[in-house]
């Protein structure tokens, strides 16, 4: 069965069914998988690579930057030699590599604790923003996306599309003043701030959220919108509709699977969106996220916070773009089998 | 029982049709009646932009948000289809009436399985459990002579091949036992010898299930082969309608007169007898003229009786046939002789010198296994052999014509020949000198401008931002030709001229030409650098049938004019006979048979040459033909059979030496070679696949001679 399937598709897809034809049967997927997790470690390492370059390649700065401005060259040069920076390079390098893979980041300047002490609890809580913002984003993109697409051109689908083409327009610095206009300063509904001073709070999360989904729901909605309008003229369609089955069927059978795949990869690529679109949102609120984290490392020369949150949002990115191949490999047959 | 056969299954009454958009309304099907009976086979053909395909929507009504049927009535066994709620409507589709479509894999849904695409119809239409669905399905399946039903239901679209997926498209058509079958140019997609095996099938079925069949397809071939009746269709009208018999015998509309002059039947010759195309162009919907459509391109037209209102239908009085009916109102005063249409004679071309010398020419691409098994096994790259040791050669004035079914290799020789890709072995000499392993790069403007090649479509190959003069003009320059721009511009104008193209065209651009006009302007490309050898691939396989016409008799004339080599490469058996003066035939990669054309459609055959010949369809109801059906699909190019290529679907096969052994080369005559086992003393027994009467056994020359005795 593969290898007709590869008959039919061009020399370039054909690697993967020989595997199975020479009968020792590691299945493409997991091979897929595994060529990924290899492309991940290499980009891992580059960019670790260009983030020691252009932070630590120069002892001196970074020995200015940890100590302050106001010490002595000898104060400075007794610094450099306790934490190893007299070495050669590339022993600083891996022994930085080294101390990174195993979670000790070195210690902040600003917050005079380790790194992974103000690290770890402040990535959580962006966790927790990112999640409600999905929790909503997605239904309410999915099914917008769907309803427009499913009549192009009718009024529901213009009303839809004018909508998100307008959220999206509004940036989030812009927003987050208009609902907290709204809802803070008007209708008195919800607290300003999102600090969590008093433990978890339902009702201070509400803005973020609300802030960063009218932002994003947008763009997922029109990405879905299209990709199902697409599907809607093509002539599977026809078929599944000229052989009789119901409406509903037709949409939830035929129409949602195929149309679904490309808005999901979009989805997912939202993660790393959210990483770099939480800064203005938590600094606003003054939540204490990762995006204020890596503003506040970022104003006070906290040169290894910077390094961490750096290495932390790449390995999200990867992650992401990792889960998204597989999902669209899983998603789309023709891919899966060839 | 005996009044549900006497109600016809579909009763079409003056349709009208039209589409609205924003230039106003567009009549699509005008003053359309039909009537389909129990387990009869209706063909309707024409020319795209007709309107075959919008009857066919407007029976399934599904026609587009701009599409509307004005006035007329569907009625399907008694109930006006124009007003069933959309409740009712969908309970008739896929029931009671299917449709089987033109692209079957664009028709299927590629992220489910064909299973549950299957049994979908069953579990709507009759609430079916899961598990009669599902036998049902495969029970289905194995009508449709799927080979290993289990697996393809288990399988994905794209895991099958094309006409396979046309099997499970006829299958789900089928599985309600719909009482009509629309079918859509089912097979214009799909290679010939697959074709003729789907012809077979949609015949059984109807004679199996006593399904009713309209049939929509361009080809006069396929029609005679299936239907009982024809529908001849021009710009929207039926021109003719008749029986099989009385149509193709005795056409009584000079359209539908003209179309069999503009197809390669077997009397057609280049030379003796060409194709007559139909001047002129279809005209667009709007600007149809007043009185018959045909009019402005009808060689009988009488101005003051054709051109003053429309015209109807009128029964053919004094005809064979009952049902025979045509809309010309100067039917009875025509008279076409006895003969199919034929061009005036044209002096054969002189064939010179060896231009194109091919020795063991060979083309292996390597695939690169990257998986995982593939590196413990050391085994990584993989030779496709696209092209092996191609022995032939071409001489100034001749057309060679490849033949081949896709995947044959035919377009691999076509780029090593470009210098698209280099060959891997043997020697390509062009005018003396070696090619093969010169790429396009490297070769200089001359040798670019002596070798060119014409395309299959038209409408991919010319730069749609480009005026059609600027594209001709600047392939001059790189040719060398002219530098200067006065002289590009001339010698522009003069490539207009040859093609037959008005000189305003120089400034148009793509999207304003026809298809046709297209296919002009890429042949005056071809023709910048005089060229020559022109290699074209398949160039009037998308193309109708008048135009196609137009364009082979336009290339022949260059040909002879300029004394160029044309390469002519096709799958189409009967166009190659028309136009080649010599022939090789393809399989997986490997010359089968070559040989001048008499050799080739005559005895000894190869055995996949004889299943070529009898898988095409030829509209002339007094040719007859051996019925070979080839089973299986072609294998795969990775992995081709040990011995002879065609073994696994060989009907002729001897026994092991043919999977074990590679044929070798018989010479049947002088130029004629044959790659099989089999002994030629074996295949000369064989009896013509074609047999073509002799001009006095014909029924028109014995009606002329009982006319004159009478």
């Amino acid at each position: 069965m593969r290898r007709r399937a590869a008959a039919l598709s061009g020399d370039s897809k054909q690697h993967c069914s020989q595997a199975t034809e020479s009968g020792y049967g590691a299945s493409p997927m997991l091979i897929f998988i595994m060529k990924r997790l290899g492309f991940m470690v290499v980009i891992m390492i580059v960019v670790s690579l260009a983030l020691f370059v252009i932070l630590e390649l120069s002892p001196g700065s970074v020995a200015t930057k940890v100590l302050g401005p106001y010490t002595s060259e000898e104060q400075r040069n007794l610094w450099l030699e306790q934490h190893g920076y007299m070495q050669p390079l590339y022993v600083r390098y891996f022994s930085w590599l080294g101390n990174f893979v195993t979670g000790d980041f070195g210690e902040s300047t600003r917050f005079k604790v380790p790194v992974s002490e103000v690290l770890w609890p402040r990535l959580w809580n962006t966790a927790i923003l990112g999640f409600w913002v999905f929790a909503f984003m997605i239904p309410i993109s999915l099914v917008l996306g769907i309803l427009a697409g499913m009549r192009e051109g009718s009024r529901l689908d213009r009303t839809i599309s004018v909508a998100s083409i307008i959220t999206t327009s509004v940036p989030e610095f812009a927003s987050t003043v208009i609902v907290s206009a709204i809802f803070v300063f008007w209708l008195k509904w919800l607290p300003g701030t999102s600090s969590m001073t008093d433990g978890f709070s339902f009702k201070e999360l509400i803005l973020p959220v609300m802030v960063l989904v009218i932002y994003d729901f947008g763009y997922v909605a029109r990405m879905t919108r299209a990709s199902m309008a697409e599907v809607m003229t093509t002539q599977y369609i026809r078929t599944a509709v000229l052989k009789g089955l119901r409406y509903r069927r037709v949409i939830l059978k035929h129409a949602l699977r195929n149309a679904l795949i490309a808005p999901f990869t979009v989805i997912v690529l939202q993660v790393s969106w959210l990483l770099s679109g939480v800064i203005v949102v938590e600094f606003f609120f003054g939540y204490k996220g990762f995006g204020a984290l890596l503003l506040e490392a970022s104003l006070n020369d906290d040169i290894f916070v910077i390094e961490a949150c750096a290495m932390v949002a790449v390995f999200v990115v990867v992650v992401g773009r990792l889960i998204s191949d597989v999902g669209y490999q899983y998603l789309n047959p023709r891919i899966r089998f060839s | 029982m005996t009044s549900s056969s006497d109600i016809p299954v579909l009763e079409i009454q003056d349709l009208n049709i039209s589409y609205y958009t924003r230039a106003g309304e567009i009549p699509a099907v005008i003053d359309f009646s039909l009537t389909v009976n129990k387990g009869e086979t209706v063909g309707l053909v024409g020319e795209s932009g007709c309107g075959k395909s919008t009857v066919a929507w407007a029976v399934m009504q599904y026609m587009g948000h701009n599409g509307r049927i004005k006035s007329g009535t569907i009625n399907f066994k008694g109930r006006n289809l124009n007003e069933l709620s959309g409740e009712n409507l969908r309970r008739i589709r896929g029931s009671e009436i299917s449709m089987i479509y033109q692209e079957p894999f664009a028709a299927l849904n590629p992220s489910l399985t064909v299973a549950s695409q299957l049994m979908e119809v069953p579990i709507t239409h009759e609430r079916s459990s899961e598990k009669e669905a599902w036998e049902r399905s495969l029970q289905i399946l194995s009508d449709v002579r799927l080979p290993d039903p289990e697996r393809i239901m288990r399988a994905y679209p794209h895991q099958l091949s094309g006409g396979q997926q046309q099997r499970v498209v006829i299958a789900m058509a089928l599985l309600s036992k719909p009482s009509l079958l629309l079918l859509d140019e089912p097979t214009t997609a799909l290679d010939v010898t697959v074709e003729a095996g789907i012809v077979k099938l949609i015949a059984d079925i109807s004679r199996k299930f006593g399904t009713s069949q309209i049939y929509i397809s361009h080809n006069l071939g396929l029609i005679l082969e299936i239907c009982d009746r024809v529908f001849v269709m021009y710009s929207g009208e039926v021109v003719e309608e008749g029986s099989i018999h009385s149509i193709f015998t005795w056409p009584k509309h000079p359209y539908t007169h003209g179309l069999f002059g503009c197809i390669a039947l077997p009397t057609a010759d280049k030379n003796a007898a060409p194709l007559k195309p139909i001047r002129g162009q279809l005209p667009l919907p709007h600007e149809r003229p007043r009185g018959c459509n045909f009019g402005p391109r009808c060689d009988y037209f009488q101005a003051g009786t054709c051109d003053v209102e429309a015209i109807m239908m009128e029964p053919v009085i004094g005809s064979q046939a009952t049902d025979h009916g045509v809309r010309c109102v100067r039917w009875n005063q025509i008279e076409f002789g006895t003969e199919v249409a034929h061009g005036d004679a044209k002096p054969p071309i002189e064939i010179g010198e060896r231009v194109l010398e091919v020795e063991r020419m060979q083309k292996y691409y390597e695939v690169h296994d990257r998986s995982i098994a593939a590196l413990i096994s050391g085994r990584r790259i993989k030779l496709v052999k696209a092209n092996e040791a191609l022995d032939f050669d071409a001489r100034r004035g001749e057309t060679v014509a490849i033949v081949g079914e896709s995947g044959c290799g035919k377009s691999t020789f076509a780029k090593v020949l470009m210098g698209l890709e280099c060959s891997t072995g043997g020697v390509l000499r062009y005018e003396g000198r070696e090619i093969g392993n010169l790429p396009v790069q490297k070769r200089s403007p001359r040798q670019l401008g002596s070798l060119q090649m014409i395309f299959q479509n038209p409408s991919d190959t010319l730069n749609p931002s480009h005026t059609v003069g600027g594209q001709i003009g600047r392939v001059i320059k790189k040719f060398g030709v002219e530098s200067d721009k006065v002289k590009i511009r001339e010698r522009v104008l003069k490539l207009l001229d040859l093609v037959k193209l008005p000189q305003d065209f120089y400034l148009r651009r793509p999207r304003q030409l026809s298809g046709g006009q297209k296919q002009r302007v890429g042949i005056a490309r071809a023709f910048a650098g005089n060229p020559s050898m022109v290699i074209a691939d398949e160039p009037v396989s998308a193309l109708d049938v008048s135009v196609a016409a137009a364009v082979t008799e336009l290339l022949t004339d260059i040909q002879r004019e300029h004394k160029t080599t044309l390469l002519f490469i096709s799958h189409d058996l009967s166009v190659v006979r028309y136009l080649a003066d010599r022939i090789v035939v393809m399989y997986l990669g490997q010359i089968m048979e070559r040989g001048t054309t008499a050799q080739i459609f005559a005895p000894p055959y190869h055995p996949y040459t004889e299943a070529l010949l009898s898988a095409v369809p030829i509209a002339d109801p007094e040719v007859s033909k051996r019925e070979i059906v080839l089973q299986g699909n072609l294998p795969s190019v990775l992995n081709p059979p040990k011995g002879c290529p065609f073994v696994t679907r060989c009907p002729r096969k001897l026994g092991e030496i043919c999977e074990r052994e590679r044929p070798p080369m018989q010479m049947a005559a002088e130029g004629h070679a044959i790659a099989c086992h089999i002994p030629l003393d074996e295949l000369r027994k064989v009896e013509p696949v074609i047999s073509v009467p002799e001009e006095a056994e014909r029924i028109h020359a014995r009606q002329e001679v009982g006319a004159g005795e009478d």
